[in-house]
């Protein structure tokens, strides 16, 4: 009697599962992207931020591209490079993903780009990452951003704080590559407009108090220049406001962001005027612009995490992981041959962004829109950004020659 | 020796307990084992080389599987299984064993070992070849040298003033040693290049073979591994490695002998401190990468966390506790919705803690004397209680 069972089930069993695998081979298998992005650390939040972007762009698509499924493999890291380059590992050698779109941070692009070249065949996305030499200093042939990078996403904002009067600014900064490149960014502009920046503040990442920093703002300066993010960034916020500090702001790119804007704090009302620059601004009044932010909205209501607005990373990812799927699009699904094919067409897609059209230098790099911002109040009375002006085709030169170009540091450029 | 079978021997008299065991200084012909009357030698006996008989007395069937397995290992599992999963777990579980030396055997919990492992690590990156314009460029075996004198000496250094400290004092000063070390290189540029650290740093290629393949890599650490591993085992049963548990057991009682207690101790955290260096140096060959990310406070933790989980009795337990949090930190995100798979790995570190006092190890001496216990209704299980 129990034999007999255990072979009725056995059979049961294999029928289910011949049916199954019958079923899968009747479609064609499903391309797996994987997204790796900073669901631990102190980039957290805008980690789980970049997945809903990435995640806006496959349902775009109902979740299909050039006829194949699209299937979607979350990882995590913290910021730390060693801990990315696991995770990408992950993906690629036991998840057996066809694409990889990720990281987030800056430290992290440079490690997962060294990684893409012991990966030739397969091909690298970046998530959020925005260092100068992921794609300056020994780019990879299988590593793409779509996104535009730090210094970029500050151009137009040396002009706009001569408009303001500023004349002598302290940069505020956290010590790593990408507030690096963003001061340049800032700086080049500046100090060829003739403004000085006597000071430069590099403090940790993660750092907790600013008291030293704060000490150290000199009396003559007009304004303050501060590249920090998220949680770091409220923190300086609250001890600035203590010391009595009443110098005006200006902000990078991930400062003046929704994780910023969404402070309940006291020094909330005193961010109204101040100035930044990004790859994006919320109160764009593009088309496309709009129904990117309603599609974001209905997708992701506020009572289930999402932001009343999507943020930076929402949209870097989203704009890497929709340039992933254009290109699959346009080879119709087509990885064979150690992906060739899909790289060329990656290289020469032309992005229709909601903020702008975006195309790709010869390193593989984004040549893209930047925004000139500043916090304005609405009605409801909360925070959000007027856009000041847009600049097009901003490239990673910075509007310098190949041969004056260098990479922005703690001590380049300089203009005291 | 097995700590329970040293504490008992300390607590029924002091019976000449090094007399318990093959120490080299022992001639030939009279067993140890007859005085103690614990061990009997079988090969006492016999005319074979002493190193045979060694051999024969502490090799078992299990031993040679075991090894076997290891060997195997890489051409049977993935690349990512034997690179990711096994090569990570060796190297972790080295640092770990550094741990388990000093905690199991010296009785010293250190959370600075972490930190030794990143100052080879750093050495490494700094005398060595990296991208970063910091470094000199040495030959990669003078590097490695100096990377490993380094970190010995900053091992013995911290041993030095922690010595004098027992208990929760000795986990606050090296835990105050570590959390200084990661401030140091997080925010000093010269040297050690700040949040950015070192990228590409590479094992050399020596005799024609790429040491970061996975399966080079794999016997890399395979080796040195085993070779602390076994260093281990050997040196708790050398004298000092016998007085060294005698001050765990009884400080008091060992100084009275005429024991030099505070040199013991720094001996030891010296000796753990080699086995962190190799893993260090190890470890950023294996990132190829060292930022200050790496050496954090919660990679202090993590090392506690390997060699808590896997058992603090034996060394082998450092490299069970790794291969467990290996596993767990690359698979459980694949277990549970992907923004909450750190409350597997805790869940899984806090079950095997509550049902076991020493880790896997603990579990494993519980679920074999349970087996016996139904396989015989025995005496000789109950003897044993």
């Amino acid at each position: 009697m129990e034999t007999k069972r255990t072979w009725i089930r056995s059979v049961t069993g294999a029928a289910v599962v011949a049916a199954l695998t019958s079923m899968a081979w009747a479609q064609q298998a499903p391309v797996k992207i994987g997204v790796l992005a900073t669901l631990e650390g102190p980039f957290a939040a805008g980690g789980a931020d970049g997945m809903r972007g990435a995640e806006l762009a496959i349902r775009e698509r109902g979740g299909v591209v050039a006829g194949r499924k699209i299937e979607m493999i979350k990882a995590s890291s913290n910021a730390n490079p060693d801990v990315a380059v696991n995770a990408v590992r992950k993906l690629v050698e036991q998840d057996k993903v066809d694409i990889v779109v990720g990281p987030l941070s800056g430290g992290e692009g440079i490690a997962v780009k060294d990684y893409s070249k012991t990966q030739p065949n397969m091909t690298f996305i970046n998530g959020g990452s925005g260092a100068q030499a992921t794609t300056l200093v020994n780019p990879s042939t299988n590593f793409f951003r779509f996104n535009t990078e730090g210094a970029q996403w500050m151009v137009g904002l040396g002009q706009a704080a001569i408009n303001k009067g500023y004349k002598r600014v302290m940069v505020i900064a956290e010590d790593y590559a990408f507030p690096y490149s963003q001061v340049q960014g800032f700086m080049t502009e500046f100090c060829k407009l003739g403004g000085r920046v006597p000071v430069k503040a590099w403090v940790p990442l993660g750092g907790k108090d600013y008291s030293s920093v704060i000490a150290r703002i000199p009396k003559d300066v007009d304004a303050l220049l501060v590249v920090l993010g998220g949680a770091d960034a409220v923190n300086f916020l609250n001890q600035y406001e203590a010391s009595g500090g009443d110098k005006p702001m200006m902000g990078g790119s991930i400062t003046v962001s929704q994780d910023v804007l969404n402070y309940r704090g006291k020094r909330r009302d005193s961010l109204v005027g101040t100035i930044s620059a990004g790859p994006y601004a919320d109160s764009f009044d593009g088309a496309d612009w709009k129904a990117f932010v309603s599609a974001y909205q209905k997708s992701f209501p506020v009572s289930s995490g999402g932001y009343p607005s999507p943020s930076l990373f929402a949209l870097v990812y989203y704009t890497n992981m929709k340039a992933a799927l254009d290109a699959l699009d346009a080879v119709k699904g087509d990885l064979a041959g150690g992906q060739a094919k899909y790289r060329d067409a990656l290289s020469k897609l032309e992005l229709k962004m909601p903020t702008g059209t975006v195309r790709l230098d010869s390193n593989r790099q984004a040549i893209g829109t930047t925004f000139v911002t500043e916090v304005v109040k609405d009605a409801q009375g909360a925070l959000t950004t007027r856009v000041l002006r847009k600049v097009d085709n901003v490239d990673q030169m910075l509007g310098l020659k190949k041969e004056e170009f260098q990479i922005g540091s703690r001590d380049i450029p300089n203009c005291p | 020796m097995s700590a329970s079978r040293w504490r008992r021997a300390m607590q029924g008299g002091f019976q000449q307990p090094a007399l318990q065991l093959p120490a080299r200084s022992q001639p030939a012909g009279s067993s140890p084992a007859s005085a103690g009357g614990v061990e009997t030698d079988p090969y006492a006996e016999s005319n074979a080389p002493r190193w045979l008989k060694f051999l024969w007395r502490h090799l078992s069937a299990r031993h040679v599987l075991i090894f076997l397995f290891l060997l195997a290992y890489p051409f049977v599992a993935t690349p990512f299984f034997t690179f990711q999963v096994a090569a990570q777990s060796l190297v972790l579980g080295l640092i770990a064993l550094s741990l388990t030396f000093l905690g199991g055997y010296g009785g010293i919990v250190s959370l600075a070992q972490m930190s030794v492992a990143g100052v080879a690590g750093y050495s490494i990156a700094i005398f060595g070849v990296s991208s970063t314009p910091i470094s000199l460029g040495w030959p990669w075996w003078v590097a490695v040298l100096v990377a490993l004198f380094i970190a010995c000496a900053c091992a013995t250094v911290v041993g030095w003033l922690s010595v004098r400290t027992e208990g929760i004092y000795t986990i606050m000063i090296t835990l105050a040693f570590g959390v200084a070390f990661y401030y140091l290189v997080l925010q000093n540029y010269s040297l050690f290049n700040g949040f950015q650290g070192f990228q590409k740093v590479y094992p050399p290629d020596v005799f024609g073979l790429n040491w970061r393949e996975p399966v080079p890599f794999y016997f890399l650490t395979l080796f040195w591994a085993m070779a602390g591993y076994l260093a281990v085992k050997w040196l708790v049963r050398t004298p000092f490695g016998i007085a060294l548990q005698g001050v765990r057991d009884n400080p008091r009682r060992m100084e009275a002998l005429g024991f030099n207690i505070v040199a013991h101790r720094v001996a030891a955290y010296a000796f753990g401190g080699l086995l962190a260096a190799i893993g260090g140096v190890l470890l950023v060959w294996y990132n190829g990468l060292i930022t200050p990310g790496s050496i954090n406070v919660g990679w202090q933790i993590n090392i506690l966390v390997i060699a808590v989980l896997g058992g603090m009795r034996h060394p082998i337990g450092a490299f069970l506790g790794s291969i467990v949090f290996v596993l767990l930190q690359t698979f459980a995100i694949d277990l549970i919705d992907r923004e909450r798979f750190n409350l597997v790995i805790g869940i899984v570190f806090l079950a095997i803690v509550l049902f076991s006092t020493d880790g896997l190890l603990g579990l494993w001496d519980k679920l074999r004397t349970r087996m016996r216990h139904q396989t015989s209704d025995s005496v000789a299980s109950t003897q044993r209680h």
